[in-house]
């Protein structure tokens, strides 16, 4: 058990930034506020890191497995299992859209016209006749898929570099710092969209391009647990049984930087449904006849103050409530992993 | 103080040099400044003049450095799209974009700063569960979204259910047509996109000001002042207050880039002339030349943003002008 104890080192990532994780998937914001180059915010963290433990919660856990106690605390988090739940239905209809869709998205019914949520249409029609809630299902595939293949992505592409540069430190660590601060004066959306025009805008490029930018947050927070993990005498134990780097990598500190790693994928789902969706709202995203919930969004707009406004409704809200879904999610996450974390 | 901000003034010139200098490369290699030429009339023959005129065979670290040189010097080429001058463009839209962030990040971090501090003063009250589940929505909502309901249900539908001749918030520009200075025309204008703008931004920020007031709160010398009988007010705004504003000064420093690219979501949305919407623009047209000082003025601008966040904290902290 005596991983746990060594959870309490976790306090600065866990704590006090966690909250504004979701703009930018950001769980990382607590670390990369302290390497930024900008400013001697080195200093910041002293004020902030040592936070007051949640309720002790010890005796209840005593002698029950690490898995154990995370399932139990994760099932206590109501929010949690209502995110898990939704986002579990969202995505069950939308990559099973060629079932669960009641018409063809792309079919038109130019007789029909617009008209308003009824029984035969759910979400009412566009202009060209098409069944919305069908259209929301296939985009919702797109936005989906996209979200979560640049979670994985980047997640597994920032733990590999994060790891290494925690590890080795030097070189690798300096240029990993450096570039994640370069990315830090340019508007993020902006280097995006030139990328996408670069590499052009079928939807594995816009995966790729948002992986690209994506990673840096996996690996901020992989480093500062490796940092944390690499000095502890069991490390060394391994050390001097004649490990090797990679294996003590792999097998020894990654697995106790679990949490993180899956907190800051979850809310890399968020991040990236985000921005995907700004982009194809912009129009520099997915490209037509593909259509994600941001084109959807962008074809709505010209429905504002018109009787089709319903056309904006949907689209919307489905963005909202799968990023809302998936930050509580996060959330419930973050608090069954970190003992340390109580119910702020 | 002196020496401290010269230090950081020198330290970020580097970091501005090599930016601009990817930037250059990454817009050149994206977008070939002929490429219209090559569908005109002149064929290869006028690509070849052009790309001679404008130097694009030689190699990439001279073109940088002549462009760097003209930049300094404020000349900043002519647009490819509407065969401007850049620089009075982006000196114009700037102004716009200024207006909205500055407007932006004051509304953000009073409203931060006031549900912080109650937030963490009453925490657990029903308005502290309430400010946390508006955050919740707040940081969900993605810009966009936000900003075409906001048109809907605060611009264009209001005007139908009162009845009114004009709507009471206006969603096109900052000014109506013959106006301008500041006054209630311009608030009416400037409503719906600083809110857009700033949604997500004033979600964040309280949750994290939240979190840093009860975290300084629960610190010893809070304990101490209150102990020695410091009125409570006082113990809230100057021991604790002034100390957990410190993270703050971090995010918003570092969320600069994020209002940058935010204002490329709500000037498209709201037709102000800004820089968002220049961005757009010169993106949709392949623009390069626009787009490479677009770029750098930002990288400026996000860089100066932080240097400020750099005296804020050594007025807040003294303990960090000696490091």
């Amino acid at each position: 058990m005596s991983v746990r104890s060594r959870r309490g080192r976790r306090g600065r990532w866990s704590g006090v930034r966690h909250e504004d994780g979701l703009r930018r998937a950001d769980p990382a914001l607590g670390e990369r506020t302290e390497q930024t180059g900008f400013g001697p915010t080195e200093l910041i963290p002293a004020a902030t890191a040592t936070l007051p433990s949640g309720r002790a919660r010890g005796e209840d856990e005593a002698g029950r497995s690490q898995l154990a106690v995370f399932r139990r605390r994760f099932l206590r988090h109501r929010l949690a299992l209502v995110g898990l739940g939704i986002l579990v239905a969202v995505a069950v209809v939308c990559f099973g859209a060629s079932w669960f869709a009641p018409y063809d998205p792309r079919a038109q019914d130019l007789a029909l016209g617009p008209v308003g949520p009824s029984a035969s249409h759910w979400f009412g029609t566009d202009e060209l006749g098409r069944d919305q809630l069908s259209r929301l299902l296939y985009a919702g595939r797109i936005s989906l898929g996209i979200g979560f293949a640049v979670a994985l992505v980047s997640t597994l592409g920032g733990t590999a570099v994060g790891a290494l540069a925690g590890y080795f430190g030097r070189a690798t660590d300096r240029t990993l710092m450096w570039v994640t601060d370069l990315f830090l004066i340019v508007p993020e959306l902006a280097i995006l969209a030139i990328a996408l025009q670069y590499f052009g805008q079928a939807n594995w490029t816009i995966m790729a391009v948002l992986a690209g930018l994506f990673w840096m947050y996996a690996a901020r927070v992989v480093r500062a647990q490796v940092l944390a993990l690499k000095e502890q005498e069991y490390i060394e134990a391994a050390r001097a049984a004649g490990a090797s780097p990679l294996r003590i990598i792999v097998r020894h500190i990654l697995p106790n930087a679990i949490g993180p790693i899956i907190v800051t994928a979850t809310l890399a789902v968020a991040g990236a449904i985000i921005a995907e969706s700004t982009l194809s709202f912009l129009g520099f995203g997915v490209q037509p006849p593909d259509t994600s919930w941001g084109n959807m969004l962008a074809d709505a707009e010209g429905a504002i103050g018109t009787d089709q406004a319903y056309l904006l409704y949907f689209p919307g809200a489905a963005i909202f409530v799968t990023v809302l879904a998936v930050s509580f999610l996060g959330d419930g996450l973050r608090d069954a992993f970190d003992p340390r974390s109580g119910r702020r | 103080m002196v020496n401290y901000l010269t230090r950081r003034v020198l330290l970020a010139i580097p970091v501005v040099l090599v930016a601009s200098f990817l930037l250059f490369v990454f817009v050149r290699a994206t977008f070939d400044p002929t490429a219209r030429l090559r569908e005109g009339r002149g064929g290869v023959a006028a690509v070849a003049r052009e790309r001679d005129r404008l130097g694009l065979d030689r190699p990439i670290v001279v073109q940088y450095g002549d462009w760097l040189g003209n930049f300094v010097r404020g000349d900043w080429g002519e647009s490819e799209r509407t065969r401007t001058e850049v620089f009075p463009t982006i000196r114009r839209a700037l102004w716009f974009t200024l207006q909205l962030i500055f407007w932006g990040v004051l509304l953000a971090a009073m409203v931060a700063v006031a549900v912080g501090v109650f937030s963490a003063v009453r925490q657990y009250s029903a308005l502290d569960h309430s400010f946390t589940a508006l955050a919740f929505i707040g940081l969900a909502l993605p810009p966009f979204f936000f900003g075409l309901l906001a048109i809907e249900f605060l611009g264009v539908r209001p005007k139908e259910w009162f009845d009114l001749s004009e709507p009471i918030f206006y969603s096109v520009g900052l000014h109506s047509v013959d106006r301008s200075g500041f006054n209630l025309d311009y608030v009416r204008h400037l409503a719906l996109p600083v809110l857009t703008l700033t949604v997500q931004i004033i979600a964040g920020w309280s949750r994290y000001q939240r979190a840093a007031m009860l975290d300084v709160m629960s610190a010893d010398y809070i304990r101490t002042a209150r102990a020695k009988g410091v009125p409570r007010r006082r113990v809230i705004w100057r021991h604790g207050l002034r100390n957990a504003l410190i993270p703050l000064v971090t995010v918003m420093a570092l969320d600069i880039g994020v209002l940058f690219g935010g204002v490329i979501v709500t000037e498209t949305i709201f037709s102000v002339p800004g820089m968002g919407r220049l961005f757009f623009d010169a993106l949709t047209a392949g623009d390069a030349t626009m787009l490479t000082a677009w770029m750098v003025v930002t990288a400026l601008f996000i860089v100066a943003f932080n240097l400020a966040a750099d005296v804020v904290y050594g007025w807040l902290d003294p303990r960090i002008r000696l490091t």
